[in-house]
C-alpha cells in the first residue's frame, strides 16, 4: 500500500465564513494506484471541489484550516514551499480542469497563446518550441492545429473543452484532476469527450480524479469510486463492486434514484436534505435520512475496513 | 380515447434577427413545422440537444409568444391567434414550470406572497378562497408542514423545494395543462425523482396533462407516455415511450440511447460509436436532412437532397428519415 502512486490521508479543510466554520472536507482518507481512475461522487455541495483545490493547494484566502496529507510517489506534498510546488508539481506533473472551466479561456485572447504560457512561465520553453508542443497536443485532442490562432469565441463547447483539456496535456502530467468535465455539454458533445479522456487513460497511462455528480457518467471512466457526503467519503471501492453492490446507506439510496435506460427498476429518492456543513451531527452525517438508523449511529462511525483497503463509514459494517 | 386536450399542427416559430444595425434581415426557425398531441391526464415528454428549440415550443403552445404559422387547438378551440384578452382564459386553463427555477423566482416575496399573486391577477377577490388554495397547492406539491414554509422567502428553501414552490406557482389556478420546461435538471439526482413522482401525483389528482421538456432521455421513460425527439427545431421521431425505447429507428435517437450510459463498470473499457459535430445553427440549417452531416447512415445525393417527411413506419410511430422511404 505504501507505494501508492496518490495516497491522501486524514485531509481536512475548512472555511472561515461570517456564520462560522465550514466544513467542506473533513477527514478524508483514499490511495490510488498509478494509470487508474478515482471517480469522486457526491451531490452539490458536499466539498468534492474542495477536495480537488486541497490537493491541487489551491486555497481560497479564507481557508481556516488545512491538514493531513497528499502523498504523491511518496512525497507529502503539502511540505513543499510554495515555490517548490509550483514549478514542480502545479501544471507540471498535476493538472487541474477546475469546475465550468469553459467560461475560464479568455475570450481575446487566441487559443495559442493561451496554451503556451504556463509552458513559458513555469517551463521556461522557447516560444517556438512551445508553439509546437502546443499543436501536437491540440491534433492528440482532436482540434485541428488551426484553432491555435482562433479565439475562443470562435469556438463550440465541446472545442473549448477539447483545448482545456489539451492545456491540462501540454506538460506530461501524471496525474489529471477534472472537476465536471462535461457537465455543461450536450449528450453526444459529452460522449465524445468521455471517448477522448478513456483514449487518454488508456494511451497515455495519466491516472486521473474524476469529479462528477452524474453516478452513471462515472462509470465511464472508474476504476475506483469514493462517494462523498457532507465533507466526508462516506464508502471508498472499486468500481466491479461498488456499481453492482453499493454498501453504504448513502450510496445504496443514490444509486436507488439513478433511472437507468436498459434494464426495468423501482426508482427511490432521499427524503431530506443534507446537513450544513456549519454544524454537522456529531454522530453519523447521514443519519436522520437513513432507513437503517440504529443506537450506535448517535456517534460518529469510524472508517471499517472491507477488503484490500476500501471502506465504508457506518456502523453496519463494525466487525464483531 | 376521447378527442385530444391539446392538438398542434405544423406550428413555426421564427425569430427575425438582423446582422449589425443595417445588416441584412433573417430568421432563427427556431421550431420549424412541429405536431404534437396530448390527451387529458397524459404526459409526453419532449427530448432534444440544447438550443434545439423545445422551450420556443412550449412557450409558443403556451401562446407566450406570437405563432408565425400552424396551428394550435385547445379543448376544440382555435388559440393560435386569440388577442391577450381573449386568451385570459387560456391562461387560466394552462401552466409553466420555467426553467431555471433560481432565477425564476421573486427574491422579495414570501411563500405565500408569490403564490397569491397569480389568484390576485385571475381576479379571485374573495381572501379566504386564495388562502384555501395557497394550503391546497402547498399540500399538493408536499410543502409540509404548511406554517414552516408560508412565511419563507425563496433563499431559505433548498433547491428540491424551491423547485417545488415553482410547481405549485404553475398549479394554482388549477390548470389541465402544464408545461414543465427541464423541470429537474438543475437539481441533485436524489431529488429529481421525488419531484417527477410529485408532477405524476399532480398529474392524477387534478387530471393534469403535462408536456416535460428535457434533454435527459434516461428519466422520460419512468415519466410520460410518449416521447417526442427534436432535432434542429424539427420532430424527428415519435412514439410511445416502451416502443421508442425498445425501437428507436432514427439514427440521432440511436445514437441518443447508445451514449447515454447507465451505472456498470463495463463502460470504462468501452470506446462508443458516437456522431461527431455539433448541431446546425438555425439561421442556416442544412438542406436535406438537417442531421445529414452528422448522420452515419448518410446517403449521398438523398439526405443532403431533400427533407425527408414524417412517415408513420409502425402504428404510432413516426420517423423524419430517408432510411425509411
Ligand atoms: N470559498 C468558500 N468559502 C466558504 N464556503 C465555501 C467556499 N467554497 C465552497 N464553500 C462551501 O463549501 C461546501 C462545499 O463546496 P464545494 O464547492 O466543494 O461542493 P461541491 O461538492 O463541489 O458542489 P457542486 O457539485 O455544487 O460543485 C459548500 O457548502 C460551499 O458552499
Ligand atoms: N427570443 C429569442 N430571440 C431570438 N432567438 C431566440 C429567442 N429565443 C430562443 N432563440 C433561439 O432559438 C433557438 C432555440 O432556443 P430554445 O431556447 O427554444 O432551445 P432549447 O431546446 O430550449 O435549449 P436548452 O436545452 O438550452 O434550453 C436557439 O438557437 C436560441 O438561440
Ligand atoms: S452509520 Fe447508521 S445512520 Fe449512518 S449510514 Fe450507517 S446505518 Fe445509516
Ligand atoms: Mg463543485
Ligand atoms: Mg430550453
Amino acid at each position: 500500500m505504501s507505494e501508492r502512486h496518490l495516497n491522501i490521508k486524514s485531509l481536512v479543510m475548512y472555511y472561515r465564513t461570517l456564520r462560522g466554520e465550514v466544513k467542506a472536507v473533513d477527514d478524508v482518507s483514499f490511495s490510488l494506484p498509478k494509470g487508474e481512475t478515482i471517480a469522486v461522487i457526491g451531490e452539490s455541495g458536499c466539498g468534492k471541489s474542495s477536495l480537488a483545490k486541497s490537493i491541487i493547494r489551491l486555497l481560497p484566502r479564507n481557508v481556516s484550516v488545512y491538514k493531513g496529507a497528499v502523498l504523491f510517489n511518496g512525497l507529502n506534498l503539502m511540505d513543499l514551499d510554495e515555490e517548490t510546488f509550483t514549478k514542480e508539481i502545479r501544471w507540471t506533473k498535476i493538472t487541474y480542469v477546475p469546475q465550468a472551466a469553459l467560461n475560464s479561456l479568455n475570450p481575446i485572447i487566441k487559443i495559442g497563446d493561451q496554451m503556451i504560457e504556463p509552458l513559458l512561465l513555469h517551463q521556461k520553453m522557447s516560444k517556438g518550441e512551445a508553439l509546437e508542443r502546443a499543436a501536437k497536443t491540440l491534433k492528440a485532442v482532436g482540434v485541428n492545429e488551426a484553432f491555435l490562432h482562433h479565439y475562443p469565441f470562435e469556438l463550440s463547447g465541446g472545442m473549448k473543452q477539447r483545448v482545456i483539456i489539451a492545456m491540462s496535456l501540454l506538460t506530461n502530467p501524471e496525474l489529471m484532476i477534472l472537476d465536471e468535465p462535461t457537465s455543461s455539454l450536450d449528450v453526444l458533445t459529452q460522449a465524445n469527450i468521455m471517448n477522448l479522456l478513456k483514449n487518454i487513460k488508456r494511451e497515455l497511462k495519466i491516472s486521473m480524479i474524476f469529479i462528477t455528480h452524474d453516478v452513471s457518467l462515472s462509470s465511464e471512466l472508474a476504476d475506483k469510486v469514493a462517494v462523498m457526503y457532507a465533507g466526508q467519503v462516506v464508502e471508498f471501492s472499486d468500481a466491479e463492486t461498488f456499481y453492482k453492490n453499493p454498501l453504504h446507506p448513502y450510496s445504496q439510496k443514490l444509486m436507488e434514484s439513478v433511472p437507468t435506460l436498459r434494464t426495468d427498476k423501482k426508482l427511490g429518492f432521499i427524503s431530506g436534505s443534507p446537513p450544513s456543513l456549519l454544524d454537522p451531527p456529531k454522530g453519523c452525517r447521514f443519519a436522520d435520512r437513513c432507513p437503517f438508523i440504529f443506537e450506535k449511529c448517535i456517534k460518529d462511525p469510524p472508517i471499517m475496513h472491507l477488503n484490500e483497503g476500501f471502506y465504508a463509514k457506518c456502523w453496519l459494517y463494525e466487525k464483531e | 380515447m376521447s378527442s385530444p386536450l391539446l392538438h398542434v399542427e405544423n406550428l413555426k416559430e421564427y425569430f427575425e434577427i438582423r446582422r449589425g444595425l443595417f445588416g441584412k434581415r433573417g430568421y432563427v426557425k427556431a421550431v420549424d413545422g412541429v405536431s404534437l398531441t396530448l390527451a387529458g391526464r397524459e404526459a409526453i415528454s419532449i427530448v432534444g440537444e440544447s438550443g434545439c428549440g423545445k422551450t420556443t415550443l412550449g412557450k409558443t403552445i403556451l401562446r407566450l409568444y406570437e405563432p408565425t404559422d400552424g396551428k394550435i387547438i385547445f379543448r376544440g378551440k382555435d388559440i393560435t391567434h386569440l388577442g391577450w384578452k381573449e386568451l385570459k382564459w387560456y391562461r387560466r386553463e394552462t401552466g409553466l414550470v420555467q426553467q431555471d427555477p433560481f432565477g425564476a423566482l421573486p427574491p422579495f416575496m414570501t411563500v405565500k406572497r408569490i403564490l397569491e399573486e397569480p389568484l390576485i391577477i385571475h381576479g379571485i377577490k374573495d381572501r379566504k378562497e386564495r388562502e384555501e388554495r395557497i394550503y391546497k397547492a402547498l399540500e399538493g406539491v408536499k410543502l409540509t408542514p404548511i406554517e414552516d414554509f408560508i412565511n419563507k422567502y425563496p433563499h431559505m428553501l433548498s433547491g428540491g423545494q424551491q423547485q417545488r414552490l415553482v410547481i405549485a406557482r404553475s398549479i394554482i389556478l388549477e390548470p389541465k395543462m402544464i408545461v414543465a420546461d427541464e423541470p429537474v435538471s438543475m437539481l441533485d439526482a436524489s431529488v429529481r425523482i421525488e419531484i417527477l413522482k410529485l408532477l405524476q401525483d399532480l398529474q392524477t389528482r387534478y387530471d393534469l396533462s403535462v408536456m416535460y421538456i428535457t434533454h435527459d432521455l434516461s428519466t422520460t421513460r419512468y415519466f410520460s407516455e410518449r416521447i417526442y425527439i427534436m432535432y434542429a427545431a424539427h420532430i424527428v421521431e415519435s412514439a410511445e415511450t416502451k416502443e421508442l425505447l425498445v425501437n428507436p429507428l432514427h439514427p440521432y435517437t440511436r445514437a441518443l440511447l447508445n451514449v447515454i450510459p447507465d451505472p456498470d463498470p463495463s463502460n470504462r473499457f468501452l470506446i462508443k460509436e458516437v456522431p461527431t459535430g455539433e448541431p446546425p445553427n438555425l439561421i442556416n440549417p442544412p438542406t436535406g436532412c438537417r442531421f445529414n452531416p452528422r448522420c452515419p447512415n448518410f446517403m449521398k445525393g438523398i439526405c443532403d437532397a431533400k427533407e425527408p417527411s414524417l412517415i408513420e413506419a409502425s402504428k404510432g410511430h413516426y420517423v423524419k428519415c430517408w432510411l425509411y422511404g
